[in-house]
């Protein structure tokens, strides 16, 4: 029987994340991918906690913990040390954050990394809130979701804006390789995090993972929604490889959901109004026709 | 070999001749001939280096502290705010226990706007878990640098540390500097090998959850040991410095005519030679005054001023920044160091030259003149050459 998925476990048994996460997922098909020579840099995030407490480490690769807002400076820090070292042939630099530490706090120091060139790997698990500290919304956090800090209430005080487009901004970065992955795809991150390790050069890998304790739904469901997200389009599944972009989860139109089964089936938008929904499920579409543009003008040639 | 150097010049050299092999760095005045030097020295094939223009200070001892971690010899320069910026850094290298060594200009904190002398900034970081110099002349920059390294890699020891020079009188004044002999360096220096490296060959964890019950305050304590460590280390390698290459600094605690001195100017920085050239001026006069250059402010030189204390009359002491609220870092401490002694001297402190105010030879001998007031019975701080306002 052929494996689609490599036998090789990089994370181990005994990790701290809750029933059902999403990052705990992410993390270990991405290391499937990445192979043991693999150097991660983690700042602030659920992350900082899952591996264990000192001196226990579910995890067989070097770790550095890092401030919450330096990710991209760690990685470009590591890189060239190992070169000054000798020592980077064969060695992947990555760099580990949650969607918080990513599109808001790490964002100055991401853009300088990858503007600089340095042969690095961002991977940004995106679980949509700042999960750690207790479900507040970051910039990554989709228009109308409840948040602690965006508590619905008798205002409809669900986020208002839309979630920050950081991967089309890192895309607008002219960097070699860009694309989302989500945890209800799993042979997709680990053929991406191949193709990054192949890659000289910046990476950015965004990957969608749910989180049943912030996005309030059971957790057996993780996968589940995760694979909603893509089907409804609000999180597609693309790659763009030197400019050229390519959907690698292509929804019909006759197959592709309405955001509503997507909402439903998690508390955060439980109280969301028929009126938000029709709006949000407009710039879904709008969202999702303007990427098949994209992909028609630059994607390569069929 | 000997060049004329700037006090930014003699930096950069240093962190070649060091072999600095990680330099992330971002520009602010009035350090900037520093990162430009060691572009040059790049440019021109002279440096082999990875040098990485960091997008802010921040960011630039973040990746300092990562190189470090993966076993690579780091510099880096700053200033003022940049300093300021790096603040939550700086206790993440000494908590990482990374030896990055840093040259940090000593420059007004705005606002208002201000680019001249002032130690406000780095005496902020007091307590960040740095080792901290303070350097008098172009040519100690040069050599502190060097000794910095062979102090903060020691496994004993594996803290970071900022030598501090003032603005524009060290950074851009030049004089004659003495580059020690590239070979010399090496044998004094040696490779940097810390025990626990970022390493796929052989996976560690740095940084993990340590919960209160557990090991945290342990870590903590483990960097107090380091710093009474590198208290012995920075005497012996002075010492040993001074052996090899001619030239050593007093160690902890600089002192200039001390020996039977009545009244003791304690200071750091570039007002040093000020001072100098009046203490020789009054003894020529036959007035007992002495000198005592604070060279390094973390560890705190509190034995070296209880043997001080023991001799003289009056300590008057000059700060070139202040802690509102109190007064400046250097009097209190100085003073905190001499609590219990026997027949303590007079203790009394002077703000001077702030923002790069001129610290003249006639402020001085004001200084001392007011310290023998008898009018005045107890520690007072005094701001020095204050305008009307």
């Amino acid at each position: 029987m052929k494996h689609t998925i490599p036998q090789e476990e990089y994370m181990e048994r005994g990790h701290m994340a809750c029933l059902g996460c999403g990052g705990a997922h992410a993390m270990r098909y991405l290391l499937k991918g990445l192979g043991e020579k693999t150097i991660i840099a983690l700042p602030a995030c659920c992350w900082a906690v899952i591996p264990g407490v000192y001196p226990y480490s579910c995890m067989d690769i070097p770790l550095q913990y890092v401030a919450f807002e330096v990710t991209g400076a760690a990685i470009s820090g590591i890189e060239a040390a190992l070169k000054a070292k000798g020592k980077k042939d064969g060695t992947t630099v990555v760099g580990w954050a949650g969607d918080g530490g990513t599109a808001d706090i790490g964002i100055q120091a991401l853009s300088g990394a990858v503007e600089r060139g340095h042969d690095v790997k961002y991977v940004c698990y995106d679980n949509e809130a700042y999960m750690n500290t207790g479900i507040q919304r970051s910039s990554a956090t989709p228009r109308g979701a409840w948040t602690t800090t965006t508590p619905v209430g008798s205002t409809k005080a669900w986020k208002q804006t839309p979630k920050k487009n950081i991967v089309e901004i890192m895309v607008a970065h002219e960097i070699p390789y860009t694309c989302t992955a989500s945890v209800a795809y799993p042979e997709d991150i680990i053929r991406k995090a191949v193709k990054m390790k192949e890659i000289e050069g910046p990476c950015y890998m965004q990957i969608l993972a749910p989180c049943p304790t912030g996005w309030k739904y059971p957790p057996e469901k993780t996968i589940e929604i995760a694979r909603l997200a893509t089907e409804t389009c609000i999180f597609p599944i693309y790659e763009v490889t030197d400019g050229k972009y390519k959907i690698n989860k292509r929804i019909r139109d006759d197959k592709k959901k309405n955001i509503i089964d997507y909402f439903r089936t998690q508390g955060r938008f439980r109280k969301l109004d028929e009126t938000t929904i029709q709006q949000i499920q407009s710039s879904v579409d709008a969202e999702w026709e303007l990427l098949k543009k994209k992909e028609k003008c630059f994607g390569e040639e069929i | 070999m000997k060049m004329v150097l700037s006090g930014n010049e003699a930096a950069a050299y240093a962190s070649m001749i060091a072999r600095a092999e990680v330099i992330p760095a971002y520009p602010i005045t009035p350090q900037t001939k520093i990162v430009e030097k060691i572009a040059d020295l790049i440019a021109d094939g002279k440096f082999n280096t990875q040098f990485i223009k960091m997008e802010s200070e921040h960011s630039a001892m973040a990746a300092a502290i990562s190189a470090s971690l993966v076993g690579a010899r780091t510099f880096t320069a700053t200033s003022s705010q940049g300093l300021l910026l790096m603040h939550e850094m700086l206790h993440w290298a000494s908590g990482s226990r990374t030896p990055v060594v840093m040259v940090n200009i000593n420059r007004a904190i705005a606002p208002p706007w201000n680019v001249w002398a002032d130690q406000s900034d780095s005496i902020a970081q007091r307590d960040t878990g740095w080792i901290q110099f303070y350097c008098e002349s172009c040519q100690e920059v040069m050599d502190t640098t060097i000794q910095l390294y062979k102090i903060c890699e020691d496994n004993d020891v594996l803290l970071p540390a900022m030598l501090s020079e003032d603005a524009f009188y060290l950074s851009h004044t030049s004089e004659p500097v003495d580059m020690p002999d590239q070979d010399a360096v090496d044998t004094f220096l040696g490779k940097f090998d810390p025990p626990y490296k970022l390493d796929v060959e052989n996976p560690h964890s740095f940084g993990s959850l340590s919960m209160p019950h557990q090991w945290y305050m342990e870590f903590r304590y483990k960097i107090a040991l380091a710093m009474e460590e590198a208290r012995k280390k920075i005497v012996e390698v002075d010492r040993e410095y001074g052996k090899i290459f001619g030239r050593s600094y007093g160690g902890m605690l600089d002192l200039y005519r001390c020996d039977d001195a009545d009244i003791v100017l304690v200071a750091a920085g570039s007002m040093s030679s000020t001072i100098r050239v009046v203490v020789d001026e009054l003894r020529e006069n036959g007035a007992k005054v002495g000198f005592a250059r604070l060279r390094v402010f973390r560890p705190f030189p509190a034995e070296e001023f209880r043997s001080l204390a023991a001799k003289v009359g009056t300590i008057c002491v000059l700060d070139r920044s202040f802690c509102f609220g109190y007064e400046g870092a250097f009097f209190t401490e100085i003073k905190a160091a001499l609590y219990g002694i026997d027949n303590p001297p007079l203790v009394r402190g002077y703000v001077i030259g702030i923002g790069g105010r001129d610290v003249t030879r006639n402020s001085l001998i004001n200084i001392i003149n007011d310290s023998n007031n008898p009018e005045i019975k107890g520690p007072v701080d005094t701001w020095v050459d204050l305008k009307r306002c």
